[in-house]
């Protein structure tokens, strides 16, 4: 076992420095894929969860509720729902985004818009109670307050924003349903993963593990990073 | 300084018969009030006597759950040209995560100023109330008396014609309590009308032309200052100006 890791390590430094087209390919798409689709959950989840945060309206409780459910939606069924809306025969099939990267990215975009809107709403709502009396007193209520709500809590919302993009860079269901697996097309870091310990081949799985998590880590400590420095200044 | 006005002024403020209720509990009730131009009105009173609902009702943070709040010239107290002209300051000063500086161009970009105007008006301020040296200071990394004079230069650049004070020293020592003073008293030189909340006695004494003393909800006097100090008219008045718990 000892040595499994020992040459997995080994696979993936050679996977890495060797710039294997065919790897750097994978590592690509997934970077595109999720990174697209953490782009739109936030322009779409940040706006959203701002407005659930400081509005009351009948029904909002249950509208919390359910979001926060959907943040344990499993992605095979998001990738279900997407498939089917997608498919040849579903209402959005004439698109033809089935086994795309754009429908990865619609997939994985459904799957993390509920993490973010719920965070969102979270921070937006405590980040209210405090400003609340000052800007409403300066005229800014409902819609005119979020801008300034979103550009405060920059430094929290990098929180929501990094759960998005982890669980969108860790899951496999829902790109593999809607993307299809395909070599060169559609085969991103966990399908592979995936592929290659059914296949057997650990050590290449274990290599590519290795380094989706490496590529991971660097993104938050750059996130935490930033965030850090800018939540010092700012207080 | 007296102000020149393209407008009419939204003084008097009159509140008539105000009350407002939270299930059904009434917090404060039969408020009838006047506010004229150039007054100094101190609202005295314990804790829990409905100084600060008052001041959320008139300027707008509460709708009244009975009576009538009326500006003199029959808007919300916008004026004419739409710009809100009455600004409020809270106990604990409310900063944005921005600098000084920031603090200010959000407040006047809210009310309508360009950019060009606002970056100006909010230099202007700064010096005006010898700020200018913390401009690029993040507003939360300054001291609380530091904060509040901010808080107070945000609602001076909007040129409002009355300006509500929620006890705005009542978490200062007494040196950022002088300086937070002394700047509402060039506000009130300038001919600005301040309606206030504390129950610091000294400050009233200090400040107040008008006291409308509170309490449980309800107005108990509304006098000049110097009368109200010389012969409070109640028996709850006197306890409290003799130092008693009410």
């Amino acid at each position: 076992m000892a040595t499994d890791f020992v040459s997995a390590f080994a696979a993936a430094f050679g996977l890495i420095v060797g710039l294997d087209p065919a790897f750097l390919a994978v590592v690509g798409l997934s970077l595109k894929v999720t990174l697209s689709a953490t782009l739109l959950a936030a322009l779409v989840g940040l706006p959203l969860g701002a407005l659930l945060g400081i509005s009351r309206f009948r029904g909002r409780s249950a509208v919390i509720v359910v979001v926060n459910a959907l943040m344990g939606l499993p992605p095979v069924v998001a990738g279900l729902v997407i498939f089917l809306l997608l498919s040849r025969s579903g209402p959005l099939g004439g698109l033809g985004l089935l086994f795309t990267p754009g429908a990865m990215i619609v997939a994985q975009t459904l799957l993390i818009l509920p993490i973010v809107v719920a965070l969102t709403r979270q921070v937006i709502e405590d980040l209210w109670a405090e400003y609340g009396d000052h800007l409403r007193s300066i005229g800014l209520t409902g819609v005119a307050a979020v801008p300034t709500l979103l550009a405060d809590g920059r430094f929290s919302l990098t929180t929501a924003l990094l759960a998005g993009f982890g669980r969108a860079s860790a899951e496999v269901g829902a790109v593999l349903i809607v993307g299809g697996n395909i070599a060169g097309h559609t085969r991103t870091m966990t399908t592979a993963i995936a592929l290659e310990t059914s296949k057997g081949d650990l050590t290449l799985a274990l290599g590519l593990g290795l380094a989706l998590v490496g590529l991971t880590l660097a993104i938050n400590v750059a996130a935490f990073a930033a965030g850090r420095v800018g939540a010092r200044w700012a207080g | 300084m007296s102000r020149m006005r393209a407008t009419p002024s939204i003084l008097p403020l009159t509140l008539q018969g105000v009350g407002f209720a939270v299930g059904g509990a009434d917090l404060v009730t039969d408020l009838d009030l006047t506010v004229e131009p150039g007054d100094t009105t101190v609202l005295l009173g314990p804790n829990g006597a409905g100084k600060s609902l008052l001041l959320r009702l008139a300027h707008g943070l509460l709708v009244p759950s009975r009576g009538r709040i009326g500006w003199a010239d029959g808007t919300g107290g916008e004026g004419r040209g739409g710009r809100r002209r009455h600004a409020m300051v809270f106990q604990k000063p409310v900063m944005l995560r921005r600098s000084a500086h920031a603090n200010l161009t959000h407040a006047l970009a809210a009310a309508g100023y360009g950019r060009h105007d606002r970056r100006r008006r909010a230099a202007e301020t700064l010096e005006h109330f010898r700020l200018g040296h913390l401009a690029d200071r993040p507003a939360r990394a300054m001291s609380g008396g530091e904060q509040q004079r901010l808080a107070i230069a945000r609602a001076w650049a909007l040129d409002p014609d009355l300006l509500f004070l929620d006890e705005p020293t009542s978490q200062l020592d007494p040196a950022a309590t002088r300086a937070v003073e002394e700047m509402l008293v060039g506000l009130k030189a300038e001919g600005r009308t301040l309606v206030l909340a504390s129950h610091d006695l000294g400050q009233a004494r200090r400040l107040a032309t008008r006291v409308v003393f509170m309490n449980r909800g309800r107005i108990v006097e509304n006098r000049p200052a110097a009368e109200f100090f010389e012969r409070p008219g109640s028996a709850e008045a006197i306890r409290f100006l003799a130092g008693e718990l009410l």
